[in-house]
């Protein structure tokens, strides 16, 4: 059991990288605490298996170290750190029974025979394999040939945190959500830190306390479901996590001739705290990304003074609910209508609730500082 | 009830293919099976004379000789190359330059044709001009594979092993090629030792181009001829005379074309009954019990 910190860590895969691009891990700095169950959420080739790889010893990073509980193991190798990585294809030892191949790991590092057998029966017994323990692992199925992959992970008391490299790719839709609740239950259990990466947002959300996403070699946010959804720190996150993704559109900053300032998209204004407003002109800059998630949209029935007007494009329904795409300025944006929600036509009114309005500058959250005026 | 539409038309389609088998295999397996069974003198004179010549092969003992030399041959490189050809597999490097230089340094006693092999290992052995041979004597070692049955028998197992290891070893280069990373990397993480690698990630991913090169070997050095008849001509005696080159002195230096057609169908069985035997059995190892 450890805690997992990542110090100044950089990874290129090229000899003598050259500028930003030629890094699969840019500079980063994160701790994964003690006994948590995260997810390390991205998109393909965004750096995801190469961190894991990094943390459990397969690749060495080209700047930075890696510490367990403080301690470096950059020089560590694989077999030394203790750790258990599960990966995207089942490993299995084909020519040995699924009990020597639970057994494996630990015969490796001498542990007597009937310790061997107790451990294995206790892990074969959580992960519903204790009929199979006889059979060869080569005839097993995909799903069941990856409990025993996870199942090597677990015999080990030892193990400092269990690594997931989208364990459940080649698994069931049914028997995926099976075993993600199992492993959800291990986690609870045995108190591991647990690093599962996915690409699918709904997996990382289901398994993990807190969710790293990943973009381009970075860790652009790292939180809760909740705040990756209700705070993107990062358009990419806006982008990735939901369904259908946040909304963004670029405004202008205007300096106005009585010295207040104001976004302003096309011939709207779009309303915004003062403190916010202040804020960004202390940025100095003239232009800044919004981004309001559909599910925060808010369209009127009928006509409202504070909303928008907007064309209709279409709407999708969705079943339990529906999605109205319209054109804001010549922008496509989406909005999400609940099921009893009349459906509009033509045009229609929508405005766009300040809380939900993020800002963004170069891709990143202007967080709003808090107002301290207030406490006076 | 639906009537099943008879459409015999079919048949054409394997017609080229049978055409193929017929004149690459049956037509001149019938001559020998003809051969075995007649005695021949010219084609108007012939006598049928059913079973005589095998049995007359069966209780050759010069045959019988040449059939425990040729066992004895065919499991002493068999037992040399498949362990030998797995270790050069494992040494050879994977990636960059070195790997593709190292497959070409590998097959390159594959490309020399059988009659050379032989000749070379008839020069390299002499005592007075031979690179080998020259060595021996040179460290005291009475070495003459043209009078020495033991010295014969070294050569020939040599240059077989110098021949075809490198057969053994490109089958298992390219089946260790195939085993994914990932295994590796999960052994690491399994802590396996390097033994433990070999044992259950690389010999049992191996085990299917171990078994056809185990066959290709057997067959091939089963049906030696041309490299020990150029090498030492049989001798001293008839110390490396295989069955082959007993087949070829009985048809043609002795033109007994009914003993010798006898002779070939027996090798022939033989050959297709041990690849079957040891097909069988490692096919049932592998079942999953």
């Amino acid at each position: 059991m450890a805690e997992i910190t990542l110090n100044s860590l950089a990874h290129s895969y090229g000899e003598k990288p050259d500028g930003q691009k030629e890094y699969a891990i840019r500079e980063m700095t994160h701790v994964w605490e003690q006994g948590g169950a995260f997810a390390l959420l991205g998109p393909s080739g965004c750096g995801k298996s190469t961190l894991l790889n990094i943390i459990s010893g397969l690749l060495e990073p080209s700047e930075g170290e890696v510490l367990f509980d403080g301690k470096r193991v950059n020089e560590l190798k694989p077999e030394e750190r203790n750790i258990a990585q599960v990966f995207q294809f089942p490993v299995v030892y084909d020519t040995m029974s699924v009990y020597d191949n639970l057994a494996f790991p630990l015969r490796n590092i001498g542990v007597p025979e009937y310790k061997v057998r107790s451990k294995v029966h206790e892990v074969a017994e959580i992960l519903e394999l204790t009929e199979q323990l006889k059979r060869k692992a080569k005839g097993l199925s995909a799903d069941q040939k990856q409990k025993v992959s996870m199942g090597r992970g677990l015999v080990r008391d030892d193990v400092s945190a269990i690594l997931f490299d989208e364990p459940l790719t080649v698994i069931d839709p049914q028997l995926k959500w099976k075993l993600r609740r199992k492993l959800k239950q291990i986690h609870e259990q045995f108190n591991i830190t647990m690093v599962y990466v996915t690409h699918d947002q709904l997996e990382a959300s289901t398994f993990a306390d807190k969710i790293a996403v990943m973009y381009n070699g970075q860790i652009v946010q790292f939180g809760t479901p909740r705040e990756l959804f209700e705070n993107p720190a990062h358009t990419f996150v806006g982008y990735f996590i939901g369904s259908p993704g946040m909304n963004f559109f670029e405004a202008d900053l205007i300096q106005q001739t009585d010295g207040t300032t104001a976004i302003r998209f096309g011939e709207y204004d779009i309303t915004a705290s003062q403190t916010m407003l202040s804020q960004l002109s202390d940025m100095q800059v003239n232009k800044v990304t919004l981004g309001i998630r559909p599910e925060f949209v808010h369209v009127w029935d009928g006509k409202s003074d504070d909303a928008f007007l907007v064309e209709v494009d279409y709407v999708e329904d969705l079943g339990t609910y529906k999605i109205l795409s319209f054109l804001f300025n010549g922008k496509m944006m989406k909005a999400r209508l609940s099921e009893d929600q009349k459906i509009p036509s033509g045009q229609v009114y929508v405005s766009f609730p300040e809380q939900w309005t993020k800002v963004y500058v170069n891709d990143y959250l202007v967080e709003p500082k808090q107002e301290t005026q207030d406490a006076n | 009830m639906q009537t099943k539409v008879e459409n015999n038309k079919a048949w054409f389609l394997v017609l080229p293919v049978f055409l193929i088998v017929a004149f690459s295999a049956i037509i001149p397996l019938m001559t020998v099976v003809n051969y075995s069974v007649q005695d021949i003198f010219d084609p108007s004179t012939r006598y049928f004379v059913g079973t005589e010549w095998f049995q007359q092969v069966m209780l050759d003992s010069r045959l019988h000789d040449a059939l425990l030399r040729q066992f004895i041959y065919s499991f002493t490189v068999l037992a040399i190359e498949i362990p030998l050809g797995i270790c050069v597999a494992l040494m050879m490097p994977t990636k960059g330059k070195g790997a593709s230089l190292a497959l070409i340094l590998v097959a390159i006693p594959l490309l020399i044709p059988w009659n050379v092999v032989g000749t070379i290992w008839q020069i390299f052995g002499r005592a007075d001009i031979g690179l080998f041979g020259a060595f021996m004597s040179y460290i005291g070692v009475d070495y003459n594979y043209a009078s020495d049955p033991t010295d014969a028998w070294l050569t020939v197992v040599l240059m077989d092993v110098w021949h075809w290891t490198p057969l053994v070893a490109l089958l298992c280069y390219s089946g260790l090629r195939a085993i994914p990373e990932v295994y590796y990397q999960a052994a690491r993480i399994d802590r396996a030792s390097r033994w433990a690698v070999f044992r259950y990630i690389q010999l049992p991913k191996l085990t299917n181009v171990l078994i056809i090169g185990v066959l290709l070997r057997f067959m091939d050095s089963f049906m030696i001829y041309t490299e020990p008849f150029v090498l030492t001509g049989g001798g001293p005696g008839s110390s490396t005379t295989f069955l082959s080159q007993a087949l070829v002195q009985q048809a043609i230096g002795q033109f007994d074309l009914g003993p010798a057609a006898a002779f070939s169908l027996v090798y022939f069985l033989i050959i297709l009954l041990v690849c079957w035997v040891f097909y069988t059995t490692i096919m049932n190892m592998q079942k999953d019990k």
